[in-house]
């Protein structure tokens, strides 16, 4: 919508600011200049009005606003027209009294159709509004002037009195856009005794309108239901600047005063003659619903509590409320309580209901940015989010360890989720955004998977990832939520002198979980090799048991998966229940003062056959329950492909044994003796020391 | 080298320490010819050999003939002078093998990379943080909504277009629930707010950052998934001053105490008054620039005083759950909400809002 500053001015005669100026002071009211151009005779300002505004999206209702923010006095639109003369003038009558409010009609005999000229040829052609013939843009010209739509009629076509109605099913109309119609019941027409003349509220009929050889002419302006003109506009694909207003609330008295303001232009550009009296039919169940709503009560103490301290330092003054509120066109009513008012509601702001719409209005003419800038009293205490430091532990925890955090999809396609997730059911989406997602994901790992492969892709040579998130489960009545860790890895294996580079980056992802886990006060920690989901490479992965209950499992992804994603090289995969971890306290660490008496190290060289694993080596040694056993801990492990230096099916391992007493230095017997039982325990699991 | 083994003339820490250093001497005069490994080997078996190496045959000797009493001191001494010969043999070992005659410090440090913090992450974490400052707790919930917590408590009007599948994400087979009942994904983490209100008596200072989700066509700005901070302030005489104090303390907070706050008028369901926040430019100082389109300014947030069919849903439903009503006619509050894209976007230059959800590792390893 497009406003000429010089139209404006019309209004305003005491408005003193620049046009530029006025752009941004309106704009800082929430009735939005986006552009300012210059045009001969002043600016052309670019609109953008939001559209519970309908009633500011013209040249009289911008002029209101600024008569309210600059205070300053607003012409009467119908200042120019001749006094009002209703009586019995053309027979109105209104069938459908639920869908039409008002309806006003009036004769203008003997008109001269031609061209405009002068003003209105002016203006249009500044606003880009397309001129069609000097009665028609008239009442375009007051429909860019107040915003209410109006229509003109060629009187010697209509066929006895105007009857508002609803068109009967299948009921033909031409209209004005050429178009033929087929109308339902559902359709309010403005009929005359015999037949259709318009679609109401949307656009004038064919037949009856007015061409060059127009005489004599009929002035509507009316009031049309929202709801009526909503459905016939969708209904029949016509969006109009009639229907545009009327859907979103026209002005219930401006009827009246559009009818005069046509009739008065026709016959001063026209040279037409009113003949009779303005016909004004009123329903007053609408009236009472719009022109007069029920007052509202307002009070200044409640503005001023809402609003709070202005630059000035002091509050929005009833003053100033009653100043502002009047240049809107609201009344306002002293009511008994000091301070507090009744107020009579303008008929065109139908966006206006509650008091709080009022105190809206208030803040906004006066202007936010005079607002103090207050920081409210602290009264309350801070609960933290339960989990708040468990979350930012795994995050911390894992950056640490050099992994990355990603963020994915909410959402994934079903063949994927349930290749990952074959055991838990996928919600559908009811409207997908593409065929990609048509389910809530009900695991990160297909996520995880897509994005290291695609990091693969464009020759990322190593890449560590992990996924803080939500998965959903469950069935389209019922979603259970839960958050999840996956964590995602490929390249730069680490090979140490106890596990090969083909099984580097398996320990890497293990050694990261039990260092994540390690934060964590867990009662125990298990790592199991059966049961691995379909996932993960036979016998290359592990489930992780928390405290006997199941918190996840990770490994090297299954060839089959593999082949699919394209992936070159090893991924190892793992997702764990993110909702035991941030269920769990974190491990608040134990201090013991390191002892004062030196440490004994011990290394012991042992082979043992491949199926005894560290974990029985390990507790083989713990069960001893030696007292000053402060670590045990496997140096080297090294297996002879050719059985030279280690036989086939056997490995050697360099164990080191770390032995300290708090309260005394360990005695070479001692330590010789607890070697001795060490030795001889590892013996019974079948390993042979090394000479 | 087969030099004599030198005579000790006595046992006192004056005559040790004369005869040590005179044997360090020749270990240091031996150490600076050691750039080739031959030599090293050769000084190593002079002096450390197993049989035949000075530093046993020396102290085989010496120790012979020494007095009980003075064996501790002698063999203190010897272990000393055997870390000045390894000293030595390392050291020649360096010499040789660095290019150049001491560290090219040039050369890059070795570095063990920290992962990333995602930039979403952090920008939440970062906004997070001043609302904390400010007595704020953090609040989350569910990406899954209902209609009630995501719409109609909000005050969306029942044929709001917001609505509309169009615009918001549904879970299938909703048709035949109630209204209210319908899971949705959260167009926004507003819904925090009225679980919050509904749990919860009055004082409420709630910052809520999240996931949401919006039936939206991506292009470089746009994306379907996103996140959102939102906060809420609701006590007894909470004002439109409050609102536009604490969001200007915010914003210098995160952007630096120059930046300058203009709040518009706007219109939200859930607020009123409501009004749109700009910023001054953090590029131009607010003299315009591209990143402003000229203007000075950036469009930040939305926010508003919350609207009192908000409190009247809330205590509707605390009523219908046994709860006493707790947000009457003497409490207010106010909301605003920011989405997180955006700002990261901004802060961080990037023009495709695709990056931060593809997990693409040469994106991400640059917020590190
Ligand atoms: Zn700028």
């Amino acid at each position: 919508m497009n406003i000429l500053t010089h139209w404006l001015r019309e209004y305003l005669p005491a408005l003193e600011v620049s046009d530029r100026q006025l752009a941004e002071d309106l704009t800082l009211r929430g009735i939005a200049v986006e552009g300012v151009h210059e045009v001969a005779g002043g600016h052309l300002f670019e609109m953008d009005i939001t559209t519970n505004r309908v009633d500011a999206m013209n040249h009289y209702g911008v002029a209101r606003e600024a008569a309210a923010i600059y205070n300053i006095p607003l012409r009467k639109l119908d200042d120019e027209c001749a006094p009002a003369n209703v009586g019995a003038g053309y027979p109105v009558r209104i069938e459908a009294a639920d869908l039409c409010g008002r309806f006003t009609a009036q004769i203008v005999r003997n008109v001269t159709i031609a061209p405009s000229t002068g003003i209105i040829a002016e203006r249009f052609a500044q606003l880009g509004q397309k001129p069609i013939s000097n009665a028609v843009d008239i009442t375009n010209y007051t429909w860019l002037a107040m915003g209410h739509p109006t229509h003109v009629f060629d009187l010697d076509t209509l066929e006895g009195s105007i009857v508002v109605r609803r068109a009967r099913e299948g009921e033909k109309l031409r209209l004005l856009d050429g178009s033929e119609k087929t109308l339902t019941a559902d359709d309010l027409v403005v009929a005359d005794e015999k037949k259709a003349l318009a679609l109401a509220g949307v656009m004038g009929g064919w037949d009856s309108r007015v061409t060059d050889t127009t005489k004599n002419i009929l002035v509507e302006a009316a009031w049309f239901d929202p709801a009526a003109i909503r459905r016939s506009s969708r209904c029949h694909g016509l969006h109009t600047d009639a229907s545009h207003r009327f859907e979103r609330g026209a002005d219930f008295a401006a009827a009246p005063v559009a009818n005069r303001y046509v009739t008065h232009k026709l016959v001063e550009l026209c040279s037409g003659t009113p003949d009779g009296p303005m016909t004004d039919v009123v329903i007053p169940e609408v009236e009472a619903k719009t022109a007069n709503r029920p007052r509202i009560a307002l009070s200044s103490p409640t503005v001023q509590r809402l609003l709070g301290t202005t630059l000035d330092g002091g509050e929005i003054s009833p003053v100033l409320i009653e100043q502002y509120l009047e240049a809107l066109g609201c009344s306002l009513h002293p009511a008994s309580e000091v301070g507090c008012y009744e107020v009579k509601l303008p008929s065109w702001r139908l966006d206006l209901e509650r008091e709080i719409d009022l105190i809206e209005e208030v803040a906004r003419v006066y202007g936010y940015n005079r607002f103090a800038d207050t920081l409210p009293g602290f009264s309350g205490g801070v609960d933290s989010l339960p989990h708040r430091a468990q979350e930012e532990t795994i995050r911390n925890t894992l950056r640490a360890m050099g992994w990355n955090e990603v963020i994915g999809s909410t959402f994934a396609s079903e063949e994927d989720a349930m290749l990952f997730a074959a055991q838990r059911t996928a919600v559908p989406m009811g409207n997908p955004l593409n065929a990609e997602a048509g389910v809530l994901r009900p695991t990160l790992l297909s996520g995880a998977a897509s994005m290291l492969a695609a990091n693969m892709h464009r020759d990322v040579r190593t890449a560590r990832i992990f996924e803080l998130g939500a998965v959903f489960t469950g069935d389209t009545q019922q979603v259970q939520e839960a958050q999840s860790l996956s964590m995602g890895a490929y390249g730069s294996p680490a090979a140490s002198a106890i596990v090969s580079a083909k099984d580097g980056l398996f320990f890497e992802v293990k050694g990261t979980i039990e260092a994540l886990l390690a934060q964590f006060e867990l009662k125990s920690v298990e790592f199991r090799a059966d049961s691995l989901p379909p996932w993960i490479a036979p016998g290359r992965g592990a489930r992780v048991l928390v405290e006997s209950k199941e918190l996840g499992a990770f490994g090297e992804l299954d060839a089959a998966y593999a082949d699919r994603l394209k992936a070159r090289e090893t991924i190892v995969l793992g997702e764990m229940d993110a909702a035991v971890l941030l269920a769990s306290p974190l491990r608040v660490p134990l201090v013991r003062e390191p002892s004062r008496f030196q440490a004994v190290e011990r290394d012991l060289s042992f082979f043992f056959a491949d199926t005894v694993t560290w974990d029985q080596i390990n507790s083989a040694v713990h069960n001893l329950h030696i007292a000053e056993l402060t670590s045990v801990e496997p140096r080297e492990i090294y297996r002879d492909a050719k059985g030279k230096a280690v036989a086939i099916g056997e490995y050697s391992l360099l164990l080191r044994v770390v032995l300290q007493a708090r309260d005394r230095t360990l005695r070479e017997e001692e330590v010789a003796a607890s070697i001795e039982r060490i030795i001889t325990a590892l013996k019974e699991l079948g390993g042979r020391q090394r000479a | 080298m087969s030099e004599q083994i030198p005579q000790l003339s006595g046992h006192d820490d004056a005559t040790l320490d004369q005869a040590f250093a005179a044997l360090q001497k020749q270990v240091r005069a031996g150490a600076a010819a050691l750039s080739t490994d031959e030599a090293r080997e050769n000084f190593r078996l002079a002096w450390l050999g197993r049989k035949q190496g000075r530093l046993k045959l020396i102290s085989d000797a010496w120790l012979k003939t020494a007095p009980v009493e003075a064996k501790k001191a002698l063999g203190q001494r010897f272990n000393q002078l055997k870390t000045a010969i390894e000293a030595a043999l390392e050291s020649g070992h360096q010499a040789s093998t660095s290019a150049g005659p001491g560290l090219d410090i040039t050369l890059p440090g070795i570095r063990r990379a920290a992962g990333v913090e995602h930039p979403l992450t952090r920008t939440m974490r970062e906004v997070v943080a001043v609302f904390e400052a400010l007595g704020y707790s953090v609040g989350i919930g569910p990406e899954v909504e209902t209609d009630f917590y995501n719409f109609e408590a909000l005050n969306f009007p029942p044929n709001h277009p917001a609505r509309d599948t169009q615009d918001t994400l549904v879970i299938a087979d909703q048709e035949k629930k109630p209204g209210r009942e319908r899971l949705l994904m959260r167009t926004h983490t507003s819904p925090v707010q009225i679980r919050s209100m509904i749990a919860q008596e009055p004082p409420l200072r709630l910052v809520i950052p999240g996931k949401v989700h919006r039936n939206d066509e991506s292009d470089a700005t746009h994306s379907p998934i996103f996140h959102q901070v939102e906060g809420l302030c609701v006590d007894t005489n909470i004002t439109f001053s409050d609102l536009k104090g604490t969001l200007d303390h915010a914003m210098k907070s995160l952007f630096g105490s120059a930046v300058k706050t203009r709040f518009f008028p706007s219109f939200f369901p859930f607020t009123e008054p409501s009004a749109d926040v700009q910023i001054s430019c953090i590029f131009c100082g607010g003299k315009g620039c591209r990143k402003c389109k000229h203007s000075g300014w950036i469009e930040l947030l939305g926010c508003g005083m919350v609207d009192p069919a908000v409190f009247a849903a809330v205590d509707q439903r605390r009523i219908e759950l046994g709860r006493e009503p707790a947000y009457g006619s003497n409490i207010s509050g106010f909301a605003f909400g920011m989405g997180v894209e955006r700002i990261a976007m901004m802060l961080y230059g990037i023009s495709d809002i695709g990056l931060f959800y593809s997990g693409d590792l040469r994106f991400l390893e640059q917020f590190a």
